[in-house]
Parts: structure tokens; C-alpha cells; sequence
């Protein structure tokens, strides 16, 4: 695949057709067409209203507790000896993750477009408990699609969800995990069409998802750029952040697109190995691209086009594709995406718990694994973001049974 | 564009009088041997056009029978070049029955849109009907599949309303599929007057056969159906005769290509009743 020329700017798509370069696009069943354009139609309609982002930010003020902190990781940094550390909070957002900030905004449009039936697809949890938040919130009964599997390593976030008021579906077609439920999403979908909004969890699906979900999170990266900017006096060199869909880094990373000097890098979950068939879910650095869920985009998949089921120790990571504007920036060169295996981000879990008391979600955990390698590289002048895009309580039952311990 | 199989057999069941029955199963569920038996066999059982379903990882728009179908005809390593390879084997003696490839777009997208239009082609395919591929994505293989010489036919839904039914049947040719339901396959049978109704909406904006499928299990609904419909598609309801008559490891069983063969019958019947009270 040649490289697309370097554009001026990395932040002016995606174009009228919904495309990053090749990436994107809608590619769904003619049943839903004009659901998404009605929701494109409804969300430029919001995005020109100023009593929508009033009220979006005065939930984020005071629902989930914005702006987030960008906090200097003292511990850890004095533990690796290099680059400084900073961990962007949003594992202190209400629900214990950046997934509400997409949340907020989509229960906002549902609102608008007079729908009455909140559905959504969850790989770790953390989404489906976003969703069931704010459809409790707002009064409007939600159904969750959850991977058997992951309702199985994810147990409290399923809990969770019930009390909340939400119907969770086991889903136990293919392997169990977030692809199938997403499919199963999509069903329920089609078959509701008149009264149900589909709120997806991550920048991935048909357009305009990856843009309305980018533009939701990308409040994680305007903060944490002006937050630099104010307790450093300067942009960071670095700034990392775990790719599941691609939800919590293309937040972080968008405002920091087209500042030349901030390297960026997305991570992976390398899962037991990127040579290990089927043993991860890197799609970017193992994978090619596909058509899957609406849009064209790096997928895991087979010579003959079958998806794979990817692995993750992070359920929130095993998704065989990435939303499309990761692909694009990928084959741009503007941010590397590497991959971290099972055990570096266990490592990394740990480490973080112990210096600085503070348990990462495991998906999280993969964006530090990645600075805990490049900090001793880089001058002790230098900084690094991280984002923590999660607080790990749901994870502890899952670490504790891989370190074999009695929980 | 020249006259396709398609084409000719909708003509010449027009002259009949009859709606087409058109039969849908996965290529490769359980086994190719399996598949190609009941190629064989269908048109003489009652099937006009034969829809011949590519297995994919993924079939976001299948109920539950169809997705098994799939995972059965994968676990037996169906491919897509396996797929045409069984339509060029049904071609060495049957050179009148439309096939029509169902499926997903990644497939074809991996094998390359040129060269699978190509392949299709010279296997002896007639048309595609490609799920997640709307007319917004028409250069992806839509054109592609025209220029080739086959028809490349369209899903219309309830949710298409008349505004948009042009941009949906602008390049669609060989006939267009009226899913009758918002919905997956496999789903609640649809009430035939409402079809009638939708039947009429479509005709309004397109000479082109117009067939029905979704929810249709039975020579009643089939013929209830056809009274206003050019083709009636039965799919779930065949491949869960496939399902049924299975072995408890999934395999094949002689019961297996009668079981199909007697629905198909019992269908056959179906559509043929489907305008006899009409011209009674
Ligand atoms: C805490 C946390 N981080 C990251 C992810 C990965 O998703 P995304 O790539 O969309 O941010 C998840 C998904 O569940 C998550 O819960």
C-alpha cells in the first residue's frame, strides 16, 4: 500500500461521504440507510446548537465531574528515570471511565431525535455501564449486548448494568466477545427502527459514528493539551493511549494532530503474541484492510475474508477492527500504533498499582505498559501523557485469578 | 446491458402467469457435495432462481437459522472460491437457471472487486445481492458487476421511503428484492396486504420484477405473497430443513437433499396457486 500524501491538516475529515482517505464510509444494510442519515442530519443539526453543547457541558461539569486531571505520575516517573509522566484521569470520570463523555452526547442526540429505546453493544463493561447510566439518567430503558465471554470476565460491570436498570443480552454466537455483540446490536437494530437508538461505544461503524464519537472524546485531549500548556508551560513530546475501536485515544490524540512536535502513539493489545495466529487483537499492526460493521478499516481476518475473533487479556481491547481514522492516520505516519502483549500490560497494571496507588483498567494498563518503555529512553526534560482511559476494579478478578490468587 | 438469465426467466413467468420462487441456502452448509446435489435438484423440485448464500464471519443482517448455516458451511472451510467453484460445476448442465450470489461485502472485498466480478462471471453467476453495500457505495461493486454483465440487485425495505427509493433503484437490474420486514432473515411472517401495498409503492417507480422475502416459511404464505409479488424468496425455512435433517455431529445425512426437496415442492405448489383465484 503506497502512503497517502501528508495532508495540511490531520483534522479535517472525514469528508461528506463519511471517508478518512480509504477508511470509513457507510457500508450498511439498506434497512438502516436512512436511520444514518437521519442521524447524520440530526447531529450537524446539534452540532450548530447552542443549547446543545450547553447542556452537554453542564453534564459534563456536573454529572461526570469534568475536567478530568491531568496529574503528574511521581511515583512511576522516578521509578523508570527518564521522560515525565502524566496520567490524564479520566478513570476518575463518573462510571469510572471516558466511555460516559461519548455517552453524554449520544443520550443528548437520542434525545433529540425522539427516540425511546436506548440499545449498545460492551466488551469490558465499561461502556454498557456509560450507556446504562445515562439511559437511567434520562429515563429511557436500554438493552446491552454483551459477549457470553466477557460476561463472564467482567461479572461486576454486568452486575452493574442490572442494577442500573438495563437488560443485559449474553451473546454466544462466535467467540462471545464484542464483535458478536455488536452484530447482535445490528440486529436489534433493523428490527427496531422507528423508536431505537443505537449508541455504539467506540469510533468505529458507519458513518457519521466515527466522527460524532471522536468529536465527544476529543474533550479529553482539549483538556489535557490545555492543561499542559498551563501547569508546563508546553506541549508534551509524547502522548499515548490504548486502541480498542479507538474511542479513548482518537480523544486524546485529534487536538494534538497538527502539532508537528508530539509524537503520538497508539497501543495495541498484542494478546499472546502479534506472530501468534488468532493470538491477538492488533488489528493495525496484524491485520489488513476490510469491510466489517459499516465501515472499511483495519480488520483481523482470514486469506478469505472471514473475521477473526482476536485475544486481549482486556476484554476492552479484543475487537478485531479499529474505527477508520486510526487506519487512516496509521498509513499517514502520523501516529505509530505498536503493539504491547498480555503479560507487559499485566506488568504494567501491577507496576502502576504499586507506585502509584492507582488500579488502571487492564486496557489502560496497555498505554502504560508502552511508556514504562519509552520513558527511560527520553530525557528526564521530556513529558509523556498518558491516557488512563479506566479505573481497573472491574479487572481484579480477572488479574487476581492470572496471578493466582485467591480472590 | 444483455439479457440475463435473470432476465429471460422472469420473462418467461411473466408469460405464465406466475411468480417466480426463488430459493435461498449456504453454499457449503453442511458440505459442497451436499450443495451441489441440491443445485442439481432444485429446478427440477420447483425452484426458479436459485440465491446461493456465501458464508460470512459476520452476517449482521441474519436471524439465527442463517447464522448457523454459515458457521456450518465455515467449520466445513467453505470459501468464497469454493462458492464459485460449485455454481461452475451446476453450469456443465444447467445453462437456464438463475444463480444469484448472497452475501457480504469483505469477501469479495479481499478476493479484489474486478477480479471476483470476473470469476462470478465466467463461473456462470447471473447476479449479487450484496448486504451492506447501499447505492451509496455503487464504485465498490456495483458498476464493477454491471460492466461485467451482471445484475446487481438491490434490497428495498420498509424503511425506504419514496424519496429515496430512486438513488436505490438506479443501478439495480435483474429484479429487485422487497425485504418485507424491518428485520433480520428469518423473522415474523409479513402481512401480505401491507406487501401488496409495498409491492404497488415499488412498481410505481421501476419496471422491474419485484420479489418478497423475509418471513416466508410456507406454500400459504408463498402463494399469498406471490398473488401480488413477481418472486417469492424462501430461506430460513430451507436451511432449517438442512439443520434438521443433520446428524448429531452436523454432518450430512441421506435425509438430508430430500428433506430440502420435499419443502421446495410443497413451495413449488405455492406459488403456482398464487394468482389461480385470482383468475378464477
Ligand atoms: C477503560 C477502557 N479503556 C479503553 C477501552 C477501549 O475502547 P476504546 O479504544 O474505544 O477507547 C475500553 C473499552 O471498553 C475501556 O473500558
Amino acid at each position: 500500500m503506497t502512503a497517502p500524501v501528508q495532508p495540511n491538516s490531520y483534522k479535517t475529515g472525514p469528508d461528506e461521504r463519511g471517508y478518512f482517505g480509504i477508511y470509513g464510509g457507510r457500508f450498511v444494510a439498506e434497512t438502516l440507510m436512512p436511520l444514518i442519515l437521519e442521524l447524520q442530519q440530526a447531529y450537524d443539526d446539534a452540532k450548530a446548537d447552542p443549547a446543545f453543547h450547553a447542556e452537554l457541558q453542564a453534564l459534563s461539569t456536573y454529572y461526570a465531574g469534568r475536567p478530568s486531571k491531568l496529574y503528574f505520575a511521581e511515583g512511576l516517573t522516578k521509578h523508570l528515570g527518564g521522560a515525565r509522566i502524566f496520567f490524564k484521569r479520566e478513570d476518575l470520570n463518573h462510571t469510572g471511565s471516558h466511555k460516559i463523555n461519548n455517552c453524554l452526547g449520544q443520550i443528548l442526540l437520542a434525545k433529540r431525535m425522539g427516540k425511546t429505546r436506548i440499545i449498545a453493544e460492551t466488551g469490558a463493561g465499561q461502556h454498557g455501564v456509560a450507556s446504562a447510566t445515562v439511559a437511567a439518567r434520562f429515563g429511557l430503558p436500554c438493552v446491552v449486548y454483551m459477549g457470553a465471554t466477557d460476561v463472564e470476565r467482567q461479572a461486576p460491570n454486568v452486575f452493574r448494568m442490572k442494577l442500573l436498570g438495563a437488560t443485559v443480552n449474553p451473546v454466544t454466537a462466535g467467540n462471545g466477545t464484542l464483535k458478536d455483540a455488536m452484530n447482535e446490536a445490528l440486529r436489534d437494530w433493523v428490527s427496531n427502527v422507528e423508536d431505537t437508538y443505537y449508541l455504539i461505544g467506540t469510533a468505529a461503524g458507519p458513518h457519521p459514528y466515527p466522527e460524532l464519537v471522536r468529536d465527544f472524546q476529543s474533550v479529553i485531549g482539549t483538556e489535557a493539551r490545555a492543561q499542559m500548556l498551563e501547569q508546563e508551560g508546553r506541549l508534551p513530546d509524547m502522548i499515548i493511549a490504548a486502541v480498542g475501536g479507538g474511542s479513548n485515544a482518537i480523544g486524546l490524540f485529534h487536538p494534538f494532530l497538527d502539532d508537528k512536535d508530539v509524537e503520538i502513539v497508539g497501543v495495541e493489545a498484542g494478546g499472546h503474541g502479534i506472530d501468534v495466529e488468532n493470538g491477538h487483537a492488533a488489528s493495525m499492526t496484524g491485520g489488513r484492510p476490510g469491510v466489517l460493521h459499516g465501515n472499511r478499516t483495519y480488520l483481523l481476518q482470514d486469506a478469505d475474508g472471514q473475521i477473526l475473533e482476536g485475544h486481549s487479556v482486556s476484554a476492552g481491547l479484543d475487537y478485531p477492527g479499529v474505527g477508520p481514522e486510526h487506519s487512516w492516520l496509521r498509513d499517514t505516519g502520523r501516529v505509530q500504533y505498536v503493539p504491547i502483549v498480555d503479560q507487559e500490560a499485566l506488568d504494567a497494571f501491577q507496576l502502576c498499582t504499586r507506585v502509584e496507588g492507582i488500579i488502571p483498567a487492564l486496557e489502560s494498563a496497555h498505554a502504560i505498559a508502552e511508556a514504562v518503555k519509552r520513558a527511560p529512553t527520553m530525557g528526564k526534560d521530556k513529558t509523556i501523557i498518558v491516557n488512563l482511559s479506566g479505573r481497573g476494579d472491574k479487572d481484579v478478578h480477572t488479574v487476581g485469578k492470572l496471578l493466582g490468587m485467591d480472590i | 446491458m444483455t439479457e440475463t438469465r435473470i432476465d429471460r426467466r422472469f420473462a418467461s413467468l411473466k408469460s405464465e402467469g406466475r411468480p417466480a420462487l426463488v430459493t435461498f441456502m449456504t453454499a457449503g452448509d453442511p458440505d459442497p457435495a451436499t450443495t451441489l446435489a441440491l443445485l442439481k435438484a432444485l429446478p427440477g423440485a420447483g425452484a426458479d432462481v436459485i440465491e446461493l448464500g456465501m458464508p460470512f464471519s459476520d452476517p449482521m443482517a441474519d436471524g439465527p437459522a442463517i447464522q448457523a448455516a454459515g458457521l456450518r458451511a465455515l467449520k466445513g472451510g467453505q470459501t468464497l472460491v469454493k462458492t464459485l467453484d460449485l455454481v461452475r460445476e451446476f453450469r456443465k448442465t444447467d445453462d437456464a437457471t438463475p444463480i444469484v450470489l448472497m452475501g457480504y461485502y469483505n469477501p469479495i472485498y479481499q478476493h479484489g472487486s474486478e477480479a471476483f466480478v470476473a470469476d462470478a462471471k465466467a463461473a456462470g453467476v447471473d447476479g449479487l445481492i450484496i448486504v451492506d453495500l447501499p447505492p451509496e457505495a455503487d464504485d465498490e461493486l456495483c458498476l464493477p458487476a454491471l460492466e461485467a454483465g451482471l445484475n446487481f440487485i438491490r434490497l428495498a425495505t420498509p424503511t425506504t421511503d419514496d424519496k429515496r427509493l430512486p438513488a436505490v433503484l438506479a443501478n439495480t437490474s435483474g429484479f429487485v428484492y422487497y425485504v418485507s420486514i424491518n428485520g433480520i432473515t428469518g423473522s415474523a411472517a409479513p402481512d401480505a396486504s401491507r406487501v401488496a401495498e409495498s409491492v404497488a409503492r415499488i412498481k410505481r417507480h421501476t419496471h422491474l420484477p419485484v420479489s418478497v422475502g423475509f418471513g416466508v416459511r410456507t406454500a400459504e404464505q408463498a402463494a399469498a405473497i406471490g398473488a401480488n409479488a413477481d418472486g417469492v424468496v424462501v430461506g430460513s425455512a430451507i436451511v432449517s430443513a438442512v439443520a434438521a435433517s443433520l446428524d448429531s455431529e452436523g454432518r450430512a445425512t441421506p435425509a438430508t437433499v430430500p428433506a430440502v426437496l420435499a419443502l421446495v415442492s410443497d413451495l413449488a405448489g405455492g406459488v403456482r396457486a398464487a394468482r389461480k383465484s385470482v383468475a378464477a
